[in-house]
């Protein structure tokens, strides 16, 4: 493990990513992000949601660097006291769970799809990509929008809060697997051809095996570009669908939930409340991004 | 007669992240008006790159980092970029491999063509068409008066390189690089072509500068020749000599790989090994390490090219002074 | 040619057909059609009443065929939020998205094609540098974050410009424009510069990147070794070739303003179909929901098949049909 460890650092992706500072500042970013979420149990200062830790006295409290701000509270605090820091801790760590579920299971789906579609080939293929074609013609959001709205329908109101979750990464990553689907399909194509799969066709090993044994180590590659891009996409398009109501509800709210509430303050005066979740948003979208430009230009063979 | 082109010890190098590496390496040879001197050598020997410097258009980061390129005797290879345009088309033509990807699929071929000459001839628009359809006329391609105005896709292979051949030729240069110009073209047509590019510069009086692997062509078109290998040049001569009585080991050897129908050979002859890597030129002559005539010196010093009957070879066998 | 735009129709009419299907089970069978209309208390008879009415004992396919025959002509019946027809709600919101996205659009393409071409052309300088990196930040916004700040800056801070509704508006028959008030200008701007963002962006990098790949050519490699004009081969042959492909994806984009402006209208509290739509979804409101999915599928369809045309017409090598040698050598 650790030899395959440093065999991996002296590799030409370690290496392209040691001299793109870019790169590096992104991925400092991203573990600071993801240790404050995954940590905010044990690191944040205050939790938001122990009832019996917040103080309606101290609510709406600007940040520390205000004349009335306090230590206490580094970022201020919202309408009912809750301290801004902890919540955007616990807030990230929502938008990161959603969005790498999202991006994972379209993610399953659509190599799934793809292979089998490239695979088998005929009217499978030809129904499969017709209805990634039709849905790719209409945005992301969109179609997340209409599942979640379906599911609103379809449940009943006090079980909406239950579902949220599982809906809302349902939603994304049925908008998001066409992507993935085509990319795998192409490869599929492309590797069906080759000489070892006939080989092992003639041999008689099962078409299953042949496409995920085979097939599908080389088709990560793309893969990963895609799931980066994408990881941001959902991230975003959590985001807002939670800002326009139809997401994470408030009782553990994601960033998106957090900025939908500050918006009711923002002409008050209150601006913090919304921008802060704001920036952390920024921040994670533009470092998930940065971090998939980088991985994109050191996996592409052409600009060598 | 004096020289259309000059190359005196060209050198290019590229930088690159495992550091610099010389493409070429003191090349050198001259092109006399109204000639046609074949560059040949295999791939990766530097030929495409001499041709992308004359014209200036090498690719970044390759840069010349030495020697002097003389058009007509004058220096053209520190000249700005703006200065350089105007010699491009004017004073040299350039042709490539590929007629399908060098002709842009979206304007005519008349439009292409007119736009060249305006470009460089003071005249007008009306002229410069009837000029293009002139000279569609004169690379043999039929109704070029209706032709003139359709696309490239409209053109088979063979019709395309001759539309390329009269772009070349269209603002009238002194001396045209043809940088493998029947490589993508169908056997049957390659002749066709390569005896049309020698017919409409003889009758022009411009020089060509033929870059190609085919040893064929170069046979039936040069009137000179020049080999190139790893960067360097290894013999210049008249294509008899140096195809019949070839004085540079590699010369023969290439020579000698080259099936002839009236060789009784059992098998081919080989040059044993391959060219080496632009990272990895051996020291001394570039060519030792496959050399059957290998000698000592071989491996200390490089041989400049030094005469050699009525050629002048790379070579310390024509060393006639240290011997 | 001709076979080819009726080809393209009747894959339109096949996905207007799905799309329309999807909308019927969404309206036929999410939730009890006859309890959203008459409420938990009717009695027995009254749903069998009703039921027959809405003629929901007939066959599903003719049902189906009903509801066709309706959305056809805009019929979707009655919002369960409002209680208001749908297609007179969506007739009145309509001219307010649309005069919003198509300046969302003018907006995204007047900035976004040069700032791409001028990105590819001059590659290293200090102000391409700037423009990649903003464009990075705009693909890394969302839209609802960037309308915030926008609000916050102009509307809470400098108090130039206002952040909420459409201003006055001027009626001309069915439609109702904001484009001839300079309170509906002003109104206009905010929301505009949110909406054109996103697109402008991906327009931006998409004609960079196609124009640093047409500038790879062979064709362009050609050009310059005639001797053309550095204008004549980065206006002349590099832009149009660019272009080509930029248009379609361009036009394709479209659609997706359309959409996005629900978010947009949302922020500004614009009053236009996408404000309509997220209310729908929120309470619920099916035939809403199913007839903003219809009209955006035509727009879409609709769209899709002029871009196909714009492309016979833009590029010489569709209309010929290719391949098509000239013959002899």
């Amino acid at each position: 493990m650790k030899g395959s460890l440093a065999k991996f650092w002296e590799g030409d992706l370690a290496w392209s990513w040691r001299h793109t500072p870019v790169a590096v500042v992104a991925t400092v970013i991203l573990l600071v992000m993801l240790v404050s979420a995954f940590g905010a149990g044990w690191i944040a200062p205050h939790n938001p949601f122990d009832l019996a830790t917040i103080d309606l006295m101290d609510a709406l409290k600007p940040p520390v660097w205000h004349q009335d701000g306090t230590a206490k509270y580094l970022l201020g605090t919202d309408s009912q006291g809750r301290d801004l820091l902890s919540a955007i801790m616990y807030g990230t760590r929502v938008s990161l769970l959603i969005g790498l579920a999202s991006v994972i299971l379209a993610m399953l789906i659509g190599i799934v799809l793809g292979l089998v579609s490239g695979y088998v080939g005929g009217r499978v293929d030809a129904l499969i990509m017709r209805v990634a074609d039709v849905q790719l013609s209409f945005p992301a959001i969109l179609i997340a929008l209409l599942i979640d709205g379906v599911a609103r329908a379809v449940v009943p109101k006090d079980m909406h809060e239950i579902i949220a979750f599982p809906v809302l990464v349902g939603a994304i990553a049925l908008a998001g697997w066409p992507q993935y689907a085509r990319t795998v399909r192409g490869s599929t194509l492309v590797e069906k051809n080759r000489e070892y799969v006939q080989a092992a066709r003639v041999i008689g090993i099962s078409k299953p095996v042949i496409m995920f044994r085979h097939v599908l180590p080389n088709v990560l590659g793309p893969v990963t570009v895609l799931a980066t891009v994408h990881l941001a996409t959902a991230i975003i398009t959590e985001a807002t669908l939670s800002f326009l109501g139809v997401g994470v509800p408030p009782t553990s709210p994601s960033l998106g939930t957090l900025i939908r509430i500050g918006n009711d303050f923002l002409f008050s005066g209150e601006w913090w409340i919304t921008i802060f979740p704001g920036v952390a948003l920024v921040l994670l979208v533009l470092s998930v991004n940065l971090l998939g430009d980088w991985l994109r230009d050191a996996l592409n063979p052409r600009l060598n | 007669m004096s020289n259309v082109l000059e190359l005196k010890s060209l050198s290019v190098e590229f930088p690159t992240r495992r550091g610099v590496l010389k493409a070429l390496d003191e090349v050198s040879f001259s092109i006399a008006a109204g000639e046609v001197v074949g560059v040949v050598g295999e791939s990766g020997a530097g030929k495409s790159l001499t041709g992308a410097s004359i014209i200036g258009l090498l690719e970044p980061p390759g840069r010349i980092c030495g020697g002097e390129i003389l058009l007509e005797g004058r220096r053209i290879d520190q000249l700005p970029d703006d200065e350089m345009r105007r010699i491009r088309g004017r004073e040299i033509g350039a042709i490539f491999q590929d007629p399908l990807t060098s002709l842009n699929p979206l304007y005519t071929v008349g439009q292409q063509i007119a736009e060249t000459i305006v470009t460089h001839l003071p005249v007008s628009w009306a002229q410069a068409r009837e000029r293009a359809i002139e000279l569609l006329e004169a690379t043999g391609i039929p109704a070029a008066r209706e032709r003139i105005d359709h696309y490239p896709h409209q053109f088979s292979g063979g019709m395309r390189q001759r539309v390329v051949i009269a772009l070349a030729l269209a603002a009238e240069p002194k001396l045209i690089v043809a940088d493998e110009p029947t490589t993508a073209l169908d056997v049957s047509i390659q002749a066709q072509i390569i005896e049309l590019l020698k017919r409409l510069c003889r009758e022009q009086g411009t020089a060509v500068m033929l870059i190609t692997h085919d040893m064929g062509v170069i046979a039936e078109t040069a009137d000179r020749v020049v080999v190139m290998y790893a960067g360097r040049v290894a013999e210049v001569g008249p294509v008899r000599d140096v195809i019949h009585a070839p004085r540079h080991p590699y010369t023969s050897g290439l020579m000698g790989s080259i099936p002839s129908v009236h060789q009784h050979a059992e098998r081919l002859v080989q040059i044993d090994g391959a060219m080496p890597r632009l990272n990895a030129i051996p020291k001394g002559c570039a060519f030792n390490p496959r050399c059957p005539q290998v000698m000592p010196r071989c491996h200390l010093e490089r041989p400049e090219l030094m005469p050699a009957g009525s050629s002048r070879a790379a070579c310390w066998l024509h060393d006639k002074e240290n011997a | 040619m001709f076979a080819f735009i009726v080809r393209r129709l009747i894959q339109a009419v096949g996905v207007m057909l799905s799309v329309a299907l999807l909308a019927f089970i969404l309206f036929q069978y999410v939730g009890d059609p006859v309890t959203i209309m008459l409420g938990q208390d009717a009695t027995e008879q009254d749903r069998v009443e009703l039921r027959d009415k809405l003629g929901l004992n007939d066959p599903a396919v003719v049902q189906f065929y009903h509801f066709v025959l309706n959305a056809a002509q805009g019929e979707f019946g009655l919002s369960l939020r409002q209680g208001q027809k749908v297609s007179s709600l969506l007739r009145e919101r309509l001219p307010a998205t649309l005069e919003l996205s198509f300046a969302a659009a003018l907006i995204a393409l007047v900035v976004g094609v040069p700032l791409g071409v001028y990105t590819a052309l001059k590659r290293r300088g200090w102000l391409s540098q700037a423009v990649l990196a903003f464009s990075l930040l705009g693909v890394s916004l969302p839209t609802f974050l960037i309308g915030i700040l926008l609000i916050l800056v102009f509307s809470v801070q400098l108090g130039w410009l206002p952040s909420y509704g459409r201003g006055d508006t001027v009626k001309i028959g069915w439609w109702t424009t904001g484009l001839l008030t300079k309170d509906g200008w002003l109104h206009l701007i905010l929301p505009a510069i949110t909406l054109s963002l996103f697109q402008l962006t991906l327009v931006l990098r998409l004609v960079r990147s196609e124009m640093l790949e047409v500038l790879r050519a062979d064709y362009i490699k050609f050009a310059r070794a005639r001797g053309l004009t550095k204008r004549a081969i980065h206006f002349g042959h590099a832009l149009k070739n660019t272009l080509v492909p930029v248009i379609t994806i361009t036009g394709l984009q479209l659609g997706g303003i359309i959409a996005f402006a629900i978010v947009t209208e949302t922020v500004f509290q614009w009053p236009g179909m996408g404000l309509l739509f997220i209310q729908a979804v929120q309470f619920a409101d099916i035939p809403v929901m199913a007839a903003y999915l219809c009209l955006i599928a035509l727009i879409f369809v609709v769209i899709n098949l002029i871009v196909d045309l714009l492309y016979f017409v833009v590029d010489p090598r569709l209309r010929a049909g290719v391949g098509r040698s000239g013959g002899g050598h």
